[in-house]
């Protein structure tokens, strides 16, 4: 598959795999708990529905902003299938979040207010961990292009685990999984209403819920870097990590944002420092 | 779907938590309880209608974008029931806003109250038609 028709795959499907995931997410989280779960496709109908409805517009501006975020995380997405440069993936993917926080704090709501400064505090905790990644990444196969990291055939994880541990511990963060869903979750009726997202409503909550597939599928795509050696371990492996953050998604309950902040960090510079330290030594000296 | 308490006795409120429990667990609808009215469909009201909370009731309404519908669950919400000679009484949930479904009982049984959210959610379709026709 060349890169063209990778990139364009992703903007294709990338939704259908998101969903699709979210769905089963739904029903693995209600078994966990003990209950039956909705059917899979849910996810796709309450998007649909949402298209249905009446989109209420505090401001005139809100809406763009939320095309803005949902259009940067593809170009994103479509960027990392591209096999471009994981730098520039991860400032874009930064960029679209940034959009969303500025539709957060446009509609004027004091919970979308709490909403967007939490998120800001979540990007600070979980960006340092993505740059470590990507400049782990280069270290070990001297490439920041996708495509030069996914074709280097070398077995990523065994060079790199503590900045993949690490990783997985912001992941929980951007997929806004429990300890860390400060800023808006996935799970019903929490404090702050619904913080980020309080005040969108219909079409532009759709928007937010479709972007959220596509970053879904984005994240898991940087897990599967680390296990490129082979596709079907890497596909098994981002499946399995996804999984793994369902489990602490059920078993956790939520941090405040000075712990989520001061974790992260030290996850970032215990695992990934100092395995980006060890790497240093191997490789450039 | 939203669950306000209008002036309940609360017996109607535990029975509609009852419906999230792993006994009935009404998501395998694809139903949640959000804390929202900007993010769902149904609004779901416990209890009588008081002058105090007459507004708020009004302002859930009107913030919840179309097409909505609205239950009451319980006598109380349907009617005032023994409540309704109280001073501060308005009555039921549709002395301020219009009702679609009423879900009888004091309190309501779990099995009914979900009984009532999946005809609501078949009346959204019917209001979703209507409001296309419309256009
Ligand atoms: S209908 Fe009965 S159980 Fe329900 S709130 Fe009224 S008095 Fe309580």
């Amino acid at each position: 598959m060349n890169a063209v028709t990778r990139s364009i795959a992703y903007i294709v499907l990338a939704p259908i795999l998101g969903g699709l995931l979210a769905g089963l997410d739904r029903i693995i989280t209600a078994r966990m708990q003990g209950r039956y779960g909705p059917p899979v496709l849910q996810p796709f109908y309450d998007v649909l529905k949402l298209f249905e409805k009446e989109n209420l517009m505090v401001n005139r501006f809100h809406g763009y902003y939320l095309v803005c975020y949902l259009a940067f995380l593809i170009a994103s997405g479509a960027l990392f299938f591209f096999g471009e440069d994981l730098l520039m993936v991860i400032f874009v993917f930064i960029l679209a979040d940034i959009f969303l926080v500025v539709a957060a704090y446009s509609t004027n709501s004091p919970y979308s207010f709490i909403g967007a400064t939490r998120e800001l505090l979540q990007m600070l905790a979980a960006e340092p961990m993505l740059l470590i990644s990507a400049v782990s990444l280069y270290m070990v196969t001297g490439s920041f292009e996708v495509a030069g990291i996914a074709g280097s055939g070398k077995i990523l994880i065994l060079y790199l685990p503590g900045v993949f541990l690490g990783l997985v511990y912001v992941l929980t963060i951007k997929l806004r999984k429990s300890p860390f869903d400060l800023s808006t979750s996935h799970h019903a009726h929490q404090e702050l209403v619904k913080g980020l997202t309080t005040e969108f409503a219909g079409p532009s909550l759709a928007l937010v819920e479709i972007a959220h597939w596509y970053e879904t599928v984005l994240l898991l795509g940087i897990v599967y870097l680390f296990f490129s050696f082979n596709p079907a371990v890497g596909v098994a492996a981002a499946l399995l990590t996804y999984f793994a953050e369902i489990l602490i998604d059920n078993t956790n309950a939520r941090f405040k944002w000075q712990l989520t902040l001061k974790s992260a960090w030290l996850a970032t510079v215990a695992l990934g420092g100092v395995n980006l330290i060890v790497m240093y030594f191997i490789f450039v000296r | 779907m939203f669950h306000y308490d209008g002036s309940s006795c609360n017996g109607c409120d535990i029975e509609v938590l009852a419906c999230l429990t792993p006994m009935y667990d009404i998501e395998r609808f694809g139903v949640i309880n959000t804390g929202n009215p900007k993010h769902s469909d149904i609004l779901l009201i416990t209890g009588f209608v008081n002058t105090q909370n007459a507004e708020v009731v009004k302002s859930l309404y009107r913030q919840m974008p179309d097409p909505k519908v609205v239950i009451a669950v319980g006598i109380c919400a349907a009617t005032g029931n023994f409540f309704r000679e109280c001073y501060n009484a308005l009555g039921g949930v549709n002395t301020v806003i219009p009702v679609d479904v009423y879900v009888p009982g004091c309190a309501a049984r779990p099995e009914a109250i979900i009984d009532g959210v999946i005809r609501a959610a078949g009346m959204l379709e019917e209001k979703r038609n209507m409001l296309k026709d419309r256009k």
